[in-house]
């Protein structure tokens, strides 16, 4: 193996049922009709989509795991966002 | 139908066959050993969707020669010489840029003689080709998008790529030859070259690669003659089914 100078690409996969595009893993490939490609081989061979996205890796703008109790620790002791304190009626199947 | 037409279809479903087969069996070869994993994913499907269509076709062969022969029959039963597969097909993988060349000739090839056999008068023969089609056509467009990538890419590879066309080139020959199985079997190659060339010409264009004169053009294959190579490539394949015959896991 030839250590791989392409760039990294992250995958969407949308499967049959799904609306959204799921993330499925990440691939290389020198462009983004290569990457498109790339995979359509690795990640829809069992008939697992109907549409792909590819983005470039380096597009990705993440959180650091420095910054993980600032970002998300605050949330911690706010049950009352979560949608537990109210009685659904019966006639609501969804919400 | 006479005699002499049903063998004709017989021996041109063979061919076909074994094209289907050989040309797997050299893309599996890659597996493992492609630049990049995910190559090594791409050509081993490309492998397993001509396996499928070999399979298919080898079943109808056995139908039509009437000898009821099983795939691994055809597959591992049978010498060198036995084997009808063109000899461009069974040509070495050598650097990538030969493999990639070796499919932008031969998919492309295979794809307007699929377009052609859909109208076959064998309506099997007929049915493989409609359903080869979809899986040949993305055949085509991942060799021409490596060849694109490699012909206009640096220096190395297009150089690479050019060697390549160059070694390989000889052999498209006798994709197109004619002789009395071609006039039976319902598609004669020859017809098909024009369209051939006109797609391979605009690949190499946009891709910067020149045409190669024809210099010298093999042929056998069809009749059974094959390279050096083949015979090696076939003893590896063949050499498990002849230790153990009928093995199965």
């Amino acid at each position: 193996m030839t250590e791989a100078r392409e760039p990294l690409w992250e995958v969407f996969v949308r499967s049959k049922r799904g609306l959204s595009h799921n993330h499925v893993g990440s691939l290389h490939a020198p462009d983004a009709e290569m990457a498109l490609r790339n995979a359509r081989d690795v990640f829809t061979r069992r008939m697992e989509g109907v549409s792909i996205w590819v983005v470039p890796s380096a597009a990705i703008t993440a959180s650091s795991p420095e910054e993980r109790d600032p970002f998300f620790e605050p949330a911690a002791d706010k049950v009352y966002r979560h949608p537990t304190f109210y009685d659904i009626p019966k006639e609501v199947k969804q919400l | 139908m006479s005699v002499a037409a049903h063998d004709g279809i017989a021996v041109f479903t063979l061919r076909l066959a074994d094209d289907c087969l050989v040309l797997s069996h050299r893309l599996a070869q890659w597996s493992s050993r492609a630049p990049t994993l995910e190559e090594d994913v791409a050509l081993t499907n490309i492998a397993l969707d001509l396996l499928g269509q070999g399979r298919s076709l080898y079943a109808l062969a056995a139908g039509l020669d009437g000898s009821g022969r099983s795939e691994d029959e055809y597959a591992y039963g049978r010498d060198e010489r036995q084997f009808l597969n063109c000899q461009l097909v069974e040509q070495e993988n050598g650097d990538f840029a030969q493999t990639v060349a070796r499919q932008l000739l031969y998919s492309t090839f295979q794809q307007h003689l699929w377009s052609a056999l859909e109208a076959s008068r064998d309506e099997t023969l007929a049915a493989i080709a409609a359903k080869a089609l979809t899986e040949v056509r993305y055949h085509v467009d991942h060799a021409t998008r490596w060849t694109l990538r490699l012909g206009d890419g640096t220096v190395e590879s297009h150089e690479r790529m050019q060697a390549a066309l160059e070694r390989l080139w000889p052999y498209t020959a006798e994709l197109f030859e004619d002789d009395d199985v071609v006039a039976n079997g319902g598609v004669e190659p020859r017809l098909l070259r024009a369209a051939w060339e006109a797609d391979i010409d605009a690949v190499l264009t946009e891709a910067t690669l020149q045409r190669p004169e024809p210099a010298w053009a093999p042929s056998g294959g069809r009749r059974g003659i094959h390279t050096e190579s083949f015979g090696y490539m076939l003893a590896e394949m063949q050499h498990l089914h002849r230790c153990h015959p009928g093995a199965t896991w």
